[in-house]
């Protein structure tokens, strides 16, 4: 579980996160949608320390995430799991040796052994043998489903994906949620996402929270985004006249 | 510009007390050091050889000319092109250009990585990545750079030696006279001091550059010029701090 209590962010004088607290749930995935701009980013970088925040507390069960020296805090780390929007995969090296760094650089274990483990990753994302590959000779799809292998090598409990389904195709899009939601299931992560993708929302958002100009806007399970009338939800979920009709059709109100 | 200073040089400092701390996995380090050795030295062999040459050949000339009608013996010529390669010309201009070729890259590389969210992959790996990023490109660079120097300082005499020699300006044994008159093994030694702090300078700034840079490749560009910029005025206040203190007595 990673709760966070009161967060705020300001960059200069623009406050961007503007007093959030919200708790994410351990073997669930949750969603942090809205607007671009919102501050997704910004709160996802926050909750994994990669930005301090102006104040405000972020917790690890019950370790508290903003009082951590560094040290300490690269403990955590080990313990957490990331998907970044663009992949970040490391261009000088191979699929294998990408997916391999975080045991190469901190666990104890055979070349054997560690190959083993990079194949039942890539078994996992549906990549097998694509080891020797550089990430510039596969699809962007595909890099993502690397990086999502990486993120899991050392079995986190927390995993956190920035716009999963950014630049995919709605199939491949699926397919990377699906995966999502298995991990999440067999591995009972915490698993944080933050994405714009309604295919995404209405299909596995256990947890979602939607943020609007760095405020909570409303919290809920998609099953209760149909019957809500928060206006703002609303206007973000159903925001093409399409979709609007289409919702109107089947659900006869507003 | 100038206001802002001191904050960079906190800010290179706390890089710097984080990139000299213990390695989380001496192999993974190691191998980094050994590619960026290669980097450096093989990459860099060809550039500073060429111009270490003609800094030797020209120098030679110059003082052909100079010297000419005076009384000064011209077998002098030998011992001023040694000691204005060793001293000076080698250690300063390699590592000129070096920052120029090495240390640029370096920021771009960096920068790269930062800018394409490599480093924040690293960082959530748990991964100290101002040690892994800056410690095996110093430690590649003080070992390679000072044996560059040291190569450019030779082809420098061979270079006045052609220069001087082969058209009849001089005869050849004027010129190794010259060579081995007043030898003094400490300006090898200072070579090699300002070899060293150059090298540190040049990977620490270009490192720093690439670092915290921001987003775009406007502020890449930026930063790879200014890497370049500021090692160059940083080596040569050294230089300028390195003689003072070396050769007062
Ligand atoms: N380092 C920074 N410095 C200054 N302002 C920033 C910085 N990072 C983000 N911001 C600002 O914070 C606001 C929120 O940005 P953020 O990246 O979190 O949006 P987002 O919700 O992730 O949008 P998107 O869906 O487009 O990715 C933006 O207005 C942005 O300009
Ligand atoms: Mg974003």
């Amino acid at each position: 579980m990673v709760r966070v209590e009161d967060i705020r962010k300001s960059f200069g004088d623009t406050e961007v996160l503007k007093g959030i607290s919200l708790t994410f749930e351990k073997g669930k995935t949750n969603l942090i949608i809205g607007r671009s701009g919102a501050g997704k980013t910004v709160l996802l970088k926050t909750l994994v320390g990669l930005i301090t925040p102006t104040s405000g507390t972020v917790w690890y069960d019950d370790i508290n995430f903003t009082q951590l020296d560094k040290k300490s805090l690269r403990e955590v780390r080990m313990n957490i799991g990331m998907l970044f929007q663009g992949s970040a995969l490391f261009d000088s090296l191979t699929v294998e040796e990408n997916i391999r760094f975080p045991m190469d650089m901190f666990k104890k274990m055979t070349l054997a052994e560690k190959r083993k483990r990079v194949d039942y990753c890539l078994e996992v994302v549906g990549l097998e043998g694509i080891n020797d590959k550089f990430p510039s000779e596969i699809s962007g799809g595909m890099q993502k489903r690397v990086g999502i292998a990486r993120a899991i090598v050392l079995d986190p409990d927390y995993l956190f994906c920035d716009e999963p389904n950014s630049g995919l195709d709605p199939k491949t899009s699926l397919l990377i949620d699906d995966l999502i939601l298995d991990i999440t299931r067999t591995n009972k992560t915490t698993t944080i996402i933050n994405t714009h993708d309604m295919n995404s929302v209405m299909g596995i958002g256990e947890n979602i929270a939607l943020l609007h100009k760095g405020k909570m806007a409303w919290q809920g399970h998609k099953e209760e985004i149909i019957d809500s009338d928060n206006e703002l939800l609303q206007s973000f979920i159903f925001a093409s006249p399409f979709l609007k009709e289409l919702k109107e059709k089947a659900y006869g109100h507003k | 510009m100038l206001w802002r200073l001191p904050y960079h040089f906190g800010r290179y400092l706390m890089m710097l007390w984080q990139a000299f701390s213990r390695p989380e996995n001496y192999r993974m380090y190691w191998k980094e050091t050994v590619r960026q050795m290669y980097d450096i030295g093989i990459g860099s062999i060809v550039i500073v050889a060429l111009i270490s040459i003609f800094i030797g050949a020209v120098s030679g000339l110059q003082f052909v000319y100079q010297l000419d009608g005076q009384l000064i013996p011209m077998y002098y010529i030998g011992y001023i092109v040694r000691d204005l390669a060793i001293i000076e010309l080698s250690p300063t201009f390699t590592n000129l250009v070096l920052a120029g070729k090495v240390g640029s890259n370096m920021t771009s590389e960096i920068g790269g990585m930062r800018q394409k969210e490599h480093i924040d992959a690293m960082e959530i790996m748990g991964l100290n990545t101002a040690a892994y990023l800056v410690l095996p490109r110093t430690i590649a660079a003080l070992a390679v750079i000072p044996l560059l120097v040291a190569v450019s300082a030779m082809l420098a005499i061979i270079g006045g030696y052609v220069a001087t020699v082969l058209p009849g300006e001089l005869s050849h044994s004027d010129y190794v006279r010259g060579l081995l008159t007043f030898y003094n093994p400490y300006n090898v030694k200072m070579m090699f001091i300002k070899s060293y702090v150059f090298a540190f300078i040049l990977t620490t700034v270009s490192c720093y550059q690439g670092y915290y840079v921001k987003s775009g490749s406007v502020a890449l560009g930026k930063a790879s010029t200014q890497a370049v910029v500021y090692s160059n005025i940083l080596i040569l206040l050294a230089d300028y701090l390195l003689v003072v203190l070396l050769t007062s007595d």
